[in-house]
Protein backbone atom coordinates (compact mmCIF):
# COMPACT_ATOMS: atom_id res chain seq x y z
CA UNK A 1 0.00 0.00 0.00
CA UNK A 2 1.20 3.38 -1.03
CA UNK A 3 1.66 5.80 2.22
CA UNK A 4 2.88 9.43 2.34
CA UNK A 5 3.24 10.81 6.08
CA UNK A 6 0.46 13.30 7.98
CA UNK A 7 2.51 15.39 10.90
CA UNK A 8 4.73 11.90 10.94
CA UNK A 9 1.98 9.27 10.79
CA UNK A 10 1.63 7.24 7.65
CA UNK A 11 -1.34 7.79 5.57
CA UNK A 12 -2.98 4.78 2.47
CA UNK A 13 -3.58 6.15 -0.76
CA UNK A 14 -4.83 4.51 -3.47
CA UNK A 15 -2.76 6.32 -6.54
CA UNK A 16 -4.40 9.09 -8.33
CA UNK A 17 -5.72 10.00 -5.27
CA UNK A 18 -5.00 13.79 -3.80
CA UNK A 19 -3.87 14.52 -0.55
CA UNK A 20 -7.12 15.58 0.14
CA UNK A 21 -9.09 12.47 -1.26
CA UNK A 22 -6.79 10.24 0.90
CA UNK A 23 -7.19 12.21 4.49
CA UNK A 24 -11.52 12.65 3.46
CA UNK A 25 -11.47 8.88 2.55
CA UNK A 26 -9.56 8.20 6.69
CA UNK A 27 -12.02 10.32 8.14
CA UNK A 28 -10.53 13.56 8.32
CA UNK A 29 -12.56 16.72 7.07
CA UNK A 30 -10.53 18.99 9.01
CA UNK A 31 -6.38 20.05 9.16
CA UNK A 32 -6.02 23.70 9.64
CA UNK A 33 -7.23 26.51 11.53
CA UNK A 34 -8.48 30.07 10.69
CA UNK A 35 -6.17 32.89 11.68
CA UNK A 36 -8.29 34.89 14.20
CA UNK A 37 -11.02 32.85 15.09
CA UNK A 38 -9.24 29.61 15.22
CA UNK A 39 -11.95 27.75 13.60
CA UNK A 40 -11.12 24.14 11.74
CA UNK A 41 -10.95 23.87 8.06
CA UNK A 42 -10.04 21.31 6.00
CA UNK A 43 -11.77 20.82 2.25
CA UNK A 44 -14.65 22.65 1.13
CA UNK A 45 -15.04 23.11 -2.51
CA UNK A 46 -12.76 20.25 -3.78
CA UNK A 47 -11.60 21.50 -7.22
CA UNK A 48 -8.58 24.39 -6.07
CA UNK A 49 -11.03 27.42 -5.84
CA UNK A 50 -11.85 28.18 -2.22
CA UNK A 51 -8.07 27.79 -0.37
CA UNK A 52 -9.74 26.07 2.74
CA UNK A 53 -7.59 23.02 2.08
CA UNK A 54 -4.46 24.62 2.83
CA UNK A 55 -1.82 22.07 3.96
CA UNK A 56 2.73 22.25 3.79
CA UNK A 57 4.00 19.81 1.36
CA UNK A 58 7.90 18.74 1.85
CA UNK A 59 8.30 22.11 3.81
CA UNK A 60 6.63 24.28 1.21
CA UNK A 61 3.54 26.09 2.84
CA UNK A 62 0.04 27.20 0.96
CA UNK A 63 -0.27 23.49 -1.17
CA UNK A 64 -3.92 22.79 -2.10
CA UNK A 65 -4.29 19.32 -0.99
CA UNK A 66 -7.33 19.16 -3.05
CA UNK A 67 -5.48 19.28 -6.30
CA UNK A 68 -1.59 17.79 -5.12
CA UNK A 69 -1.50 14.42 -6.25
CA UNK A 70 -0.23 12.05 -3.38
CA UNK A 71 3.12 10.49 -4.10
CA UNK A 72 4.79 7.47 -1.73
CA UNK A 73 6.77 9.01 0.70
CA UNK A 74 5.39 12.67 0.88
CA UNK A 75 5.58 14.39 3.94
CA UNK A 76 3.08 16.69 4.61
CA UNK A 77 2.21 19.06 7.94
CA UNK A 78 -0.61 20.72 8.62
CA UNK A 79 -2.46 22.44 11.52
CA UNK A 80 -0.70 25.56 10.88
CA UNK A 81 -3.04 28.79 10.72
CA UNK A 82 -3.01 30.93 7.40
CA UNK A 83 -0.05 30.50 5.89
CA UNK A 84 1.56 33.61 5.83
CA UNK B 1 11.94 24.72 -30.50
CA UNK B 2 9.35 23.37 -31.52
CA UNK B 3 6.95 24.45 -34.54
CA UNK B 4 4.68 27.13 -34.42
CA UNK B 5 1.15 26.36 -33.02
CA UNK B 6 -1.97 27.62 -33.87
CA UNK B 7 -4.13 27.92 -31.24
CA UNK B 8 -3.73 27.48 -26.95
CA UNK B 9 -6.62 25.95 -25.35
CA UNK B 10 -6.93 26.60 -21.55
CA UNK B 11 -9.17 24.04 -20.11
CA UNK B 12 -9.63 20.48 -20.73
CA UNK B 13 -13.49 20.01 -19.89
CA UNK B 14 -16.28 19.17 -22.18
CA UNK B 15 -15.91 22.25 -23.95
CA UNK B 16 -11.71 22.36 -24.13
CA UNK B 17 -11.68 18.79 -25.12
CA UNK B 18 -14.11 19.70 -28.12
CA UNK B 19 -12.58 22.17 -29.31
CA UNK B 20 -8.70 21.05 -29.41
CA UNK B 21 -10.31 17.78 -31.06
CA UNK B 22 -12.19 19.78 -33.82
CA UNK B 23 -9.31 21.97 -34.60
CA UNK B 24 -6.92 19.39 -34.68
CA UNK B 25 -9.22 17.20 -36.89
CA UNK B 26 -9.16 20.88 -38.95
CA UNK B 27 -5.37 20.54 -39.01
CA UNK B 28 -3.75 23.07 -36.79
CA UNK B 29 -1.09 22.45 -34.29
CA UNK B 30 -2.59 22.61 -30.29
CA UNK B 31 -1.69 23.04 -26.68
CA UNK B 32 -4.23 21.91 -24.68
CA UNK B 33 -3.47 23.30 -20.88
CA UNK B 34 -5.15 21.99 -17.92
CA UNK B 35 -4.60 22.25 -14.23
CA UNK B 36 -6.03 18.71 -13.54
CA UNK B 37 -4.27 15.15 -14.12
CA UNK B 38 -6.80 14.15 -16.53
CA UNK B 39 -8.03 15.29 -19.36
CA UNK B 40 -12.09 15.34 -18.64
CA UNK B 41 -12.72 18.69 -16.58
CA UNK B 42 -16.19 18.98 -13.97
CA UNK B 43 -18.26 16.38 -15.30
CA UNK B 44 -16.02 13.65 -16.96
CA UNK B 45 -13.30 13.88 -13.59
CA UNK B 46 -11.64 11.03 -13.75
CA UNK B 47 -8.30 9.64 -11.70
CA UNK B 48 -5.21 10.18 -13.64
CA UNK B 49 -4.67 7.66 -16.55
CA UNK B 50 -2.80 4.88 -14.95
CA UNK B 51 -4.83 4.74 -11.47
CA UNK B 52 -8.10 3.83 -13.49
CA UNK B 53 -7.95 0.04 -12.27
CA UNK B 54 -7.05 0.97 -8.77
CA UNK B 55 -9.86 3.81 -8.53
CA UNK B 56 -12.47 2.87 -10.45
CA UNK B 57 -15.16 5.49 -10.64
CA UNK B 58 -16.62 4.98 -14.99
CA UNK B 59 -20.14 4.03 -12.90
CA UNK B 60 -20.64 7.13 -11.84
CA UNK B 61 -20.50 8.97 -15.74
CA UNK B 62 -22.70 9.55 -18.45
CA UNK B 63 -22.14 10.49 -21.72
CA UNK B 64 -18.49 8.43 -21.24
CA UNK B 65 -18.57 7.31 -25.22
CA UNK B 66 -18.08 10.70 -26.33
CA UNK B 67 -15.47 11.41 -23.84
CA UNK B 68 -13.90 8.34 -25.07
CA UNK B 69 -13.94 9.19 -28.64
CA UNK B 70 -12.51 12.54 -28.20
CA UNK B 71 -9.35 11.06 -25.94
CA UNK B 72 -8.77 8.78 -28.61
CA UNK B 73 -8.98 11.80 -31.11
CA UNK B 74 -6.61 13.72 -28.36
CA UNK B 75 -4.21 10.60 -28.72
CA UNK B 76 -4.20 9.87 -32.39
CA UNK B 77 -2.92 13.91 -32.55
CA UNK B 78 -0.81 13.38 -29.72
CA UNK B 79 0.95 10.71 -31.56
CA UNK B 80 1.41 12.63 -34.85
CA UNK B 81 2.47 15.64 -32.43
CA UNK B 82 0.34 18.17 -33.61
CA UNK B 83 -1.22 18.53 -30.20
CA UNK B 84 0.80 19.24 -27.18
CA UNK B 85 -1.22 18.02 -23.80
CA UNK B 86 -0.21 19.68 -20.89
CA UNK B 87 -2.08 18.10 -17.56
CA UNK B 88 -1.08 19.58 -13.95
CA UNK B 89 -0.32 23.07 -15.59
CA UNK B 90 -2.10 25.81 -14.06
CA UNK B 91 -2.10 29.02 -16.37
CA UNK B 92 -1.82 31.93 -13.75
CA UNK B 93 -1.99 34.68 -16.52
CA UNK B 94 -2.43 35.35 -20.00
CA UNK B 95 -1.45 38.34 -21.71
CA UNK B 96 -2.11 39.77 -25.69
CA UNK B 97 1.72 39.59 -27.21
CA UNK B 98 1.55 41.27 -30.97
CA UNK B 99 -0.89 39.93 -32.99
CA UNK B 100 -1.42 36.87 -30.46
CA UNK B 101 -1.24 35.93 -27.17
CA UNK B 102 1.36 34.65 -24.16
CA UNK B 103 0.05 32.01 -21.70
CA UNK B 104 1.89 31.75 -18.91
CA UNK B 105 1.97 28.37 -16.94
CA UNK B 106 3.41 26.20 -13.87
CA UNK B 107 3.51 22.68 -14.37
CA UNK B 108 2.98 21.29 -10.50
CA UNK B 109 3.14 17.71 -12.34
CA UNK B 110 5.81 17.36 -8.93
CA UNK B 111 3.98 19.54 -6.32
CA UNK B 112 5.10 21.42 -4.57
CA UNK B 113 8.23 21.82 -7.42
CA UNK B 114 6.75 24.65 -9.71
CA UNK B 115 8.76 25.02 -13.06
CA UNK B 116 7.78 27.85 -15.39
CA UNK B 117 6.39 27.28 -18.80
CA UNK B 118 5.52 29.89 -21.20
CA UNK B 119 3.16 29.47 -24.62
CA UNK B 120 2.68 31.32 -27.71
CA UNK B 121 -0.25 30.96 -29.86
CA UNK B 122 -1.88 33.89 -32.67
CA UNK B 123 -5.19 32.31 -30.99
CA UNK B 124 -6.18 31.54 -27.52
CA UNK B 125 -9.45 29.67 -26.54
CA UNK B 126 -10.58 29.78 -22.89
CA UNK B 127 -12.86 26.71 -21.79
CA UNK B 128 -12.08 27.13 -17.78
CA UNK B 129 -15.48 26.25 -16.87
CA UNK B 130 -17.35 27.43 -13.50
CA UNK B 131 -17.26 26.37 -10.07
CA UNK B 132 -20.51 26.48 -7.27
CA UNK B 133 -22.12 29.31 -6.07
CA UNK B 134 -22.17 29.82 -2.25
CA UNK B 135 -24.92 31.43 -0.20
CA UNK B 136 -23.40 31.54 3.51
CA UNK B 137 -25.72 30.00 6.48
CA UNK B 138 -24.85 30.09 10.10
CA UNK B 139 -22.41 26.77 10.51
CA UNK B 140 -21.51 26.80 6.46
CA UNK B 141 -17.69 26.92 7.71
CA UNK B 142 -17.78 23.48 9.91
CA UNK B 143 -16.00 21.14 8.83
CA UNK B 144 -18.29 18.33 6.75
CA UNK B 145 -20.07 20.82 5.09
CA UNK B 146 -18.68 21.01 1.59
CA UNK B 147 -20.12 22.33 -1.83
CA UNK B 148 -21.70 19.93 -4.02
CA UNK B 149 -19.39 19.98 -6.66
CA UNK B 150 -16.54 19.00 -3.83
CA UNK B 151 -18.40 15.55 -3.00
CA UNK B 152 -18.97 15.42 -6.35
CA UNK B 153 -15.20 15.40 -7.80
CA UNK B 154 -13.61 13.43 -4.43
CA UNK B 155 -16.41 11.04 -6.00
CA UNK B 156 -15.62 11.11 -9.84
CA UNK B 157 -11.66 12.26 -8.77
CA UNK B 158 -10.59 9.83 -5.63
CA UNK B 159 -13.26 6.97 -5.33
CA UNK B 160 -13.80 9.03 -2.05
CA UNK B 161 -17.30 9.27 -0.32
CA UNK B 162 -17.53 11.86 2.21
CA UNK B 163 -19.51 10.62 4.61
CA UNK B 164 -22.17 7.91 5.60
CA UNK B 165 -25.20 10.54 5.87
CA UNK B 166 -25.63 13.17 3.93
CA UNK B 167 -28.37 16.14 3.55
CA UNK B 168 -27.71 18.82 -0.15
CA UNK B 169 -29.10 21.77 -0.16
CA UNK B 170 -29.33 24.66 -2.66
CA UNK B 171 -30.76 24.76 -5.94
CA UNK B 172 -30.34 23.73 -10.00
CA UNK B 173 -30.66 20.37 -11.30
CA UNK B 174 -27.36 19.63 -10.12
CA UNK B 175 -28.25 18.37 -6.81
CA UNK B 176 -29.52 15.60 -8.35
CA UNK B 177 -26.61 14.08 -9.93
CA UNK B 178 -24.56 14.43 -7.15
CA UNK B 179 -27.29 12.91 -4.49
CA UNK B 180 -27.95 9.71 -7.27
CA UNK B 181 -24.11 9.13 -7.56
CA UNK B 182 -24.03 9.65 -3.23
CA UNK B 183 -26.45 7.07 -2.96
CA UNK B 184 -25.22 4.81 -5.36
CA UNK B 185 -21.80 4.54 -3.79
CA UNK B 186 -23.37 3.75 -0.54
CA UNK B 187 -24.14 6.60 1.25
CA UNK B 188 -27.07 7.40 2.97
CA UNK B 189 -28.96 10.41 1.38
CA UNK B 190 -31.47 11.78 4.12
CA UNK B 191 -32.29 14.66 2.59
CA UNK B 192 -31.85 17.17 -0.42
CA UNK B 193 -33.67 20.49 -0.08
CA UNK B 194 -34.47 22.58 -3.29
CA UNK B 195 -35.02 25.97 -2.49
CA UNK B 196 -37.04 26.22 -5.96
CA UNK B 197 -40.61 25.51 -6.38
CA UNK B 198 -41.19 22.10 -8.99
CA UNK B 199 -44.21 24.03 -10.74
CA UNK B 200 -41.10 26.60 -12.06
CA UNK B 201 -40.02 24.15 -14.81
CA UNK B 202 -43.53 24.30 -16.20
CA UNK B 203 -43.28 28.07 -17.09
CA UNK B 204 -40.90 26.78 -19.67
CA UNK B 205 -42.56 24.13 -22.12
CA UNK B 206 -40.47 25.03 -25.10
CA UNK B 207 -37.47 24.78 -24.15
CA UNK B 208 -38.08 21.94 -21.59
CA UNK B 209 -40.04 19.91 -24.67
CA UNK B 210 -37.14 20.45 -27.28
CA UNK B 211 -34.59 18.95 -24.80
CA UNK B 212 -35.78 14.82 -24.70
CA UNK B 213 -32.41 13.94 -23.87
CA UNK B 214 -32.27 16.27 -20.56
CA UNK B 215 -36.08 14.42 -19.60
CA UNK B 216 -34.44 11.36 -20.21
CA UNK B 217 -31.11 12.32 -17.69
CA UNK B 218 -33.57 13.67 -15.21
CA UNK B 219 -36.26 10.61 -15.18
CA UNK B 220 -32.72 8.28 -14.48
CA UNK B 221 -31.72 10.44 -11.83
CA UNK B 222 -35.36 10.22 -10.70
CA UNK B 223 -35.11 6.60 -10.43
CA UNK B 224 -32.05 6.32 -8.58
CA UNK B 225 -33.29 8.72 -5.75
CA UNK B 226 -36.44 6.38 -5.99
CA UNK B 227 -34.56 3.46 -5.55
CA UNK B 228 -32.66 4.87 -2.60
CA UNK B 229 -35.52 6.52 -1.05
CA UNK B 230 -33.97 9.64 -1.16
CA UNK B 231 -36.48 12.52 -0.28
CA UNK B 232 -36.55 15.55 -2.71
CA UNK B 233 -37.96 18.56 -0.36
CA UNK B 234 -38.62 21.15 -3.12
CA UNK B 235 -39.44 24.92 -1.29
CA UNK B 236 -36.94 24.27 1.12
CA UNK B 237 -33.61 25.01 2.08
CA UNK B 238 -30.54 23.93 4.76
CA UNK B 239 -30.65 27.38 7.05
CA UNK B 240 -28.19 26.41 9.17
CA UNK B 241 -25.50 23.85 10.57
CA UNK B 242 -24.75 22.92 13.50
CA UNK B 243 -21.04 20.81 14.80
CA UNK B 244 -20.56 18.63 17.54
CA UNK B 245 -16.60 17.04 18.00
CA UNK B 246 -15.40 19.22 15.00
CA UNK B 247 -17.37 18.09 12.63
CA UNK B 248 -21.14 19.09 11.22
CA UNK B 249 -23.58 16.98 13.44
CA UNK B 250 -26.96 18.13 12.15
CA UNK B 251 -28.66 20.97 9.83
CA UNK B 252 -31.66 22.85 10.13
CA UNK B 253 -34.13 23.12 7.42
CA UNK B 254 -37.27 25.17 6.75
CA UNK B 255 -40.14 25.92 4.26
CA UNK B 256 -39.52 28.76 2.43
CA UNK B 257 -42.12 30.95 1.23
CA UNK B 258 -42.66 32.67 -2.60
CA UNK B 259 -39.57 34.79 -1.76
CA UNK B 260 -37.58 32.21 0.09
CA UNK B 261 -37.90 33.50 3.71
CA UNK B 262 -37.66 30.35 6.18
CA UNK B 263 -41.80 30.07 7.16
CA UNK B 264 -42.16 30.39 10.99
CA UNK B 265 -43.02 26.72 12.41
CA UNK B 266 -41.59 24.98 9.62
CA UNK B 267 -38.19 24.75 11.00
CA UNK B 268 -36.35 20.98 11.18
CA UNK B 269 -33.31 19.33 12.60
CA UNK B 270 -31.74 16.19 10.18
CA UNK B 271 -28.55 14.81 11.53
CA UNK B 272 -26.07 14.40 8.94
CA UNK B 273 -22.11 14.26 9.14
CA UNK B 274 -21.85 15.51 5.69
CA UNK B 275 -23.61 18.32 3.99
CA UNK B 276 -23.34 19.64 0.56
CA UNK B 277 -24.55 23.27 -0.92
CA UNK B 278 -24.93 24.81 -4.19
CA UNK B 279 -26.51 27.47 -5.77
CA UNK B 280 -25.84 26.90 -8.95
CA UNK B 281 -22.17 27.78 -10.59
CA UNK B 282 -20.38 31.14 -11.39
CA UNK B 283 -18.29 31.29 -14.71
CA UNK B 284 -14.23 30.92 -13.93
CA UNK B 285 -13.56 34.04 -15.94
CA UNK B 286 -10.12 34.73 -14.05
CA UNK B 287 -7.98 34.54 -17.68
CA UNK B 288 -10.68 36.41 -19.82
CA UNK B 289 -11.32 39.47 -17.40
CA UNK B 290 -7.27 40.87 -17.61
CA UNK B 291 -7.68 40.92 -21.69
CA UNK B 292 -10.47 42.92 -21.55
CA UNK B 293 -13.01 41.21 -23.23
CA UNK B 294 -16.71 42.23 -22.88
CA UNK B 295 -19.28 40.20 -20.37
CA UNK B 296 -22.97 39.79 -20.71
CA UNK B 297 -25.79 38.63 -18.06
CA UNK B 298 -26.22 35.05 -18.07
CA UNK B 299 -29.32 34.95 -16.87
CA UNK B 300 -28.91 33.29 -13.59
CA UNK B 301 -27.71 36.51 -11.20
CA UNK B 302 -23.93 36.51 -12.59
CA UNK B 303 -22.22 37.97 -15.63
CA UNK B 304 -20.46 35.37 -18.41
CA UNK B 305 -17.81 36.09 -21.39
CA UNK B 306 -19.67 37.75 -24.36
CA UNK B 307 -19.83 36.32 -27.35
CA UNK B 308 -20.62 36.05 -30.96
CA UNK B 309 -22.62 33.25 -32.87
CA UNK B 310 -19.33 31.14 -33.62
CA UNK B 311 -17.81 31.91 -29.40
CA UNK B 312 -16.07 35.06 -30.52
CA UNK B 313 -14.88 37.38 -27.74
CA UNK B 314 -14.75 40.59 -28.55
CA UNK B 315 -10.83 40.53 -28.58
CA UNK B 316 -9.72 39.25 -31.54
CA UNK B 317 -8.28 36.03 -31.51
CA UNK B 318 -9.57 35.24 -28.39
CA UNK B 319 -12.38 32.46 -28.15
CA UNK B 320 -14.26 30.82 -25.34
CA UNK B 321 -16.74 28.11 -24.58
CA UNK B 322 -18.79 26.04 -22.11
CA UNK B 323 -19.35 27.17 -19.08
CA UNK B 324 -17.46 30.50 -19.28
CA UNK B 325 -20.21 31.65 -21.56
CA UNK B 326 -22.31 30.98 -19.14
CA UNK B 327 -23.54 27.54 -16.99
CA UNK B 328 -25.86 24.87 -19.35
CA UNK B 329 -23.85 22.13 -18.82
CA UNK B 330 -21.67 19.41 -20.73
CA UNK B 331 -23.43 18.87 -23.77
CA UNK B 332 -23.70 22.58 -24.37
CA UNK B 333 -20.18 23.14 -23.62
CA UNK B 334 -19.64 20.28 -26.06
CA UNK B 335 -21.03 22.26 -28.72
CA UNK B 336 -19.54 25.62 -27.80
CA UNK B 337 -15.85 24.48 -28.07
CA UNK B 338 -16.99 22.44 -31.71
CA UNK B 339 -17.92 25.94 -32.42
CA UNK B 340 -15.21 28.17 -31.17
CA UNK B 341 -12.38 25.69 -33.38
CA UNK B 342 -14.34 25.97 -36.44
CA UNK B 343 -14.34 29.58 -35.71
CA UNK B 344 -10.74 29.68 -34.98
CA UNK B 345 -10.38 27.19 -38.49
CA UNK B 346 -12.14 29.90 -40.38
CA UNK B 347 -10.52 33.01 -38.93
CA UNK B 348 -6.58 31.60 -39.17
CA UNK B 349 -8.21 30.15 -42.78
CA UNK B 350 -4.71 29.88 -44.94
CA UNK B 351 -4.40 28.32 -48.21
CA UNK B 352 -4.07 24.23 -48.34
CA UNK B 353 -6.23 23.74 -45.02
CA UNK B 354 -8.67 21.56 -44.86
CA UNK B 355 -12.33 22.96 -45.23
CA UNK B 356 -14.05 23.47 -42.02
CA UNK B 357 -17.41 21.41 -41.27
CA UNK B 358 -20.48 23.31 -41.87
CA UNK B 359 -21.49 24.92 -38.42
CA UNK B 360 -24.78 25.19 -39.13
CA UNK B 361 -25.87 22.08 -37.04
CA UNK B 362 -23.57 22.81 -33.70
CA UNK B 363 -25.52 26.17 -33.63
CA UNK B 364 -28.88 25.25 -33.56
CA UNK B 365 -27.57 22.51 -31.17
CA UNK B 366 -25.93 25.54 -29.18
CA UNK B 367 -29.41 27.64 -28.92
CA UNK B 368 -31.57 24.71 -27.99
CA UNK B 369 -29.33 24.16 -25.16
CA UNK B 370 -29.01 27.88 -23.78
CA UNK B 371 -32.45 28.01 -24.36
CA UNK B 372 -32.91 25.13 -21.95
CA UNK B 373 -30.02 26.86 -19.68
CA UNK B 374 -32.05 29.72 -19.30
CA UNK B 375 -35.33 28.21 -18.43
CA UNK B 376 -33.21 26.31 -15.81
CA UNK B 377 -32.20 29.27 -14.39
CA UNK B 378 -35.21 31.09 -14.16
CA UNK B 379 -36.78 27.97 -12.75
CA UNK B 380 -34.03 27.85 -9.83
CA UNK B 381 -33.34 31.44 -8.78
CA UNK B 382 -31.17 32.55 -5.75
CA UNK B 383 -34.20 32.99 -3.44
CA UNK B 384 -34.39 36.88 -3.16
CA UNK B 385 -35.10 36.58 0.82
CA UNK B 386 -31.71 34.29 1.49
CA UNK B 387 -30.11 36.54 3.42
CA UNK B 388 -33.58 36.37 6.43
CA UNK B 389 -31.33 33.15 7.54
CA UNK B 390 -28.42 34.78 7.74
CA UNK B 391 -27.01 36.01 11.40
CA UNK B 392 -24.66 38.96 12.46
CA UNK B 393 -21.77 36.82 13.48
CA UNK B 394 -22.39 34.31 10.62
CA UNK B 395 -18.89 34.46 8.31
CA UNK B 396 -19.77 35.63 4.94
CA UNK B 397 -16.10 35.63 3.78
CA UNK B 398 -14.14 32.38 5.01
CA UNK B 399 -10.75 33.42 4.36
CA UNK B 400 -10.93 36.76 6.35
CA UNK B 401 -13.63 35.87 8.59
CA UNK B 402 -15.84 38.89 8.06
CA UNK B 403 -19.01 37.95 9.28
CA UNK B 404 -22.68 39.54 7.94
CA UNK B 405 -22.84 41.79 10.39
CA UNK B 406 -19.90 43.53 9.25
CA UNK B 407 -20.85 43.49 5.38
CA UNK B 408 -24.14 44.70 6.66
CA UNK B 409 -22.72 47.82 8.19
CA UNK B 410 -20.34 48.69 5.58
CA UNK B 411 -23.76 48.78 3.37
CA UNK B 412 -25.47 50.86 6.00
CA UNK B 413 -23.37 52.96 7.86
CA UNK B 414 -20.73 53.67 4.79
CA UNK B 415 -22.96 53.52 1.93
CA UNK B 416 -21.37 50.36 0.18
CA UNK B 417 -22.83 49.63 -2.89
CA UNK B 418 -20.87 46.77 -4.40
CA UNK B 419 -18.50 44.21 -3.46
CA UNK B 420 -15.50 46.03 -4.16
CA UNK B 421 -16.88 48.64 -1.74
CA UNK B 422 -16.79 46.04 0.85
CA UNK B 423 -13.77 44.44 0.37
CA UNK B 424 -12.08 47.76 0.76
CA UNK B 425 -14.30 48.48 3.90
CA UNK B 426 -14.20 44.98 5.28
CA UNK B 427 -11.66 42.50 3.61
CA UNK B 428 -14.14 40.42 2.54
CA UNK B 429 -12.89 39.21 -0.59
CA UNK B 430 -9.56 39.59 0.30
CA UNK B 431 -8.10 36.48 1.53
CA UNK B 432 -6.67 33.46 -0.42
CA UNK B 433 -9.46 32.63 -2.27
CA UNK B 434 -10.26 36.32 -3.85
CA UNK B 435 -13.71 36.54 -3.82
CA UNK B 436 -14.42 32.98 -5.44
CA UNK B 437 -16.03 32.32 -2.40
CA UNK B 438 -18.23 35.16 -0.89
CA UNK B 439 -18.45 37.64 -3.96
CA UNK B 440 -21.51 36.16 -5.24
CA UNK B 441 -23.10 36.54 -1.77
CA UNK B 442 -21.33 39.77 -0.60
CA UNK B 443 -23.16 41.50 -4.03
CA UNK B 444 -26.50 40.03 -3.35
CA UNK B 445 -26.08 41.90 0.02
CA UNK B 446 -25.21 45.23 -0.85
CA UNK B 447 -25.86 45.64 -4.77
CA UNK B 448 -29.54 46.11 -6.63
CA UNK B 449 -31.48 43.31 -6.75
CA UNK B 450 -31.60 42.57 -10.32
CA UNK B 451 -28.00 43.27 -11.04
CA UNK B 452 -25.55 40.27 -11.79
CA UNK B 453 -22.34 39.14 -10.37
CA UNK B 454 -18.96 40.12 -12.07
CA UNK B 455 -16.13 38.82 -10.01
CA UNK B 456 -13.10 41.21 -9.12
CA UNK B 457 -10.32 41.22 -11.94
CA UNK B 458 -7.24 38.98 -10.33
CA UNK B 459 -4.07 39.52 -12.17
CA UNK B 460 -2.74 35.97 -11.22
CA UNK B 461 -5.30 32.74 -11.16
CA UNK B 462 -3.25 30.85 -8.63
CA UNK B 463 -0.65 31.96 -6.43
CA UNK B 464 3.13 31.34 -7.98
CA UNK B 465 6.57 30.73 -6.58
CA UNK B 466 8.72 34.01 -7.00
CA UNK B 467 11.05 31.64 -8.67
CA UNK B 468 8.06 30.54 -11.15
CA UNK B 469 7.57 33.96 -11.81
CA UNK B 470 11.37 35.30 -12.19
CA UNK B 471 11.63 32.18 -14.64
CA UNK B 472 8.76 33.23 -16.70
CA UNK B 473 9.74 36.83 -17.18
CA UNK B 474 12.69 35.51 -18.35
CA UNK B 475 12.29 32.50 -19.68
CA UNK B 476 15.66 29.73 -19.17
CA UNK B 477 14.41 27.56 -22.38
CA UNK B 478 12.17 28.84 -25.56
CA UNK B 479 8.74 28.97 -25.15
CA UNK B 480 7.23 25.35 -25.92
C1 LIG C 1 -16.90 20.79 -8.85
C2 LIG C 1 -17.88 20.63 -9.98
C3 LIG C 1 -18.41 19.36 -10.26
C4 LIG C 1 -19.32 19.19 -11.30
N1 LIG C 1 -19.81 17.94 -11.55
C5 LIG C 1 -20.79 17.78 -12.49
C6 LIG C 1 -21.43 16.52 -12.69
O1 LIG C 1 -21.07 15.54 -12.03
N2 LIG C 1 -22.44 16.44 -13.58
C7 LIG C 1 -22.84 17.53 -14.31
O2 LIG C 1 -23.78 17.40 -15.11
N3 LIG C 1 -22.24 18.72 -14.18
C8 LIG C 1 -21.25 18.88 -13.27
N4 LIG C 1 -20.68 20.12 -13.07
C9 LIG C 1 -21.07 21.21 -13.96
C10 LIG C 1 -19.96 21.40 -15.00
O3 LIG C 1 -19.49 22.71 -14.80
C11 LIG C 1 -20.39 21.21 -16.46
O4 LIG C 1 -21.34 20.25 -16.66
C12 LIG C 1 -19.20 20.90 -17.42
O5 LIG C 1 -18.15 20.22 -16.81
C13 LIG C 1 -18.72 22.20 -18.02
O6 LIG C 1 -17.75 21.97 -18.97
P1 LIG C 1 -16.63 23.06 -19.30
O7 LIG C 1 -15.77 22.43 -20.32
O8 LIG C 1 -17.28 24.36 -19.63
O9 LIG C 1 -15.85 23.32 -17.94
P2 LIG C 1 -15.13 22.32 -16.91
O10 LIG C 1 -15.60 20.95 -17.04
O11 LIG C 1 -15.24 23.00 -15.60
O12 LIG C 1 -13.60 22.35 -17.39
C14 LIG C 1 -12.77 23.45 -17.15
C15 LIG C 1 -11.35 22.95 -17.05
O13 LIG C 1 -10.49 24.07 -17.01
C16 LIG C 1 -9.45 23.82 -16.10
N5 LIG C 1 -8.95 25.11 -15.64
C17 LIG C 1 -9.64 26.13 -15.07
N6 LIG C 1 -8.83 27.16 -14.79
C18 LIG C 1 -7.59 26.79 -15.19
C19 LIG C 1 -6.31 27.42 -15.17
N7 LIG C 1 -6.15 28.68 -14.69
N8 LIG C 1 -5.25 26.74 -15.65
C20 LIG C 1 -5.39 25.49 -16.16
N9 LIG C 1 -6.58 24.84 -16.20
C21 LIG C 1 -7.65 25.48 -15.74
C22 LIG C 1 -10.08 22.99 -15.01
O14 LIG C 1 -9.11 22.19 -14.37
C23 LIG C 1 -11.09 22.16 -15.79
O15 LIG C 1 -10.59 20.89 -16.13
C24 LIG C 1 -19.73 20.31 -12.05
C25 LIG C 1 -19.20 21.58 -11.78
C26 LIG C 1 -18.28 21.75 -10.74
C27 LIG C 1 -17.74 23.11 -10.45
S1 LIG D 1 -10.90 22.38 -1.06
FE1 LIG D 1 -11.14 24.32 -1.97
S2 LIG D 1 -9.12 24.72 -2.62
FE2 LIG D 1 -8.97 22.73 -1.91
Amino acid sequence: MNAFTVDGEPLPFLPGQTLAAALVASGRVAWRTTRDGRRPRGIFCGIGVCYDCLVTVDGTGGQRACLVQARAGMAVTTGEADDE
Amino acid sequence: MSEPRDLVVVGAGPAGMAAAATALDGGLRVALVDSGAAPGGQFWRHPPLLAREAVPTADLHHGLSTYRALCATLSAHERTGRLTLLLNHHVWTTARDGDGFTVHAVDRGRAPEERAVVLRAPALLVATGAYDRQLPFPGWDLPGVLTAGGLQSLLKGGGVVAGRRVVLGGTGPFLLPVAAALAARGAKVVAVCEAAAPSAWLHHPAALLRNPAKWAEGARYAGTLARHRVPVRTRTAIVGAEGAGGRVAAVRTAALDADGRPLAGTERRIEADTVGVGWGFVPQLDLLLPLGCDLADAGDGTMAAAVDDGQRTTVPGLYTAGETCGVGGAALAVSEGRLAAVSVLTDLAAPGRPGTRRPAAERRAVARHRAFARAMAQAHPLPPAWPAWLTDDTPVCRCEEVTAGAVRSARADEAAADHRQVKQLTRAGMGWCQGRMCGPAVHCLVSARDQPYAPAERLIATPVTLGALADSVEPTSDPI
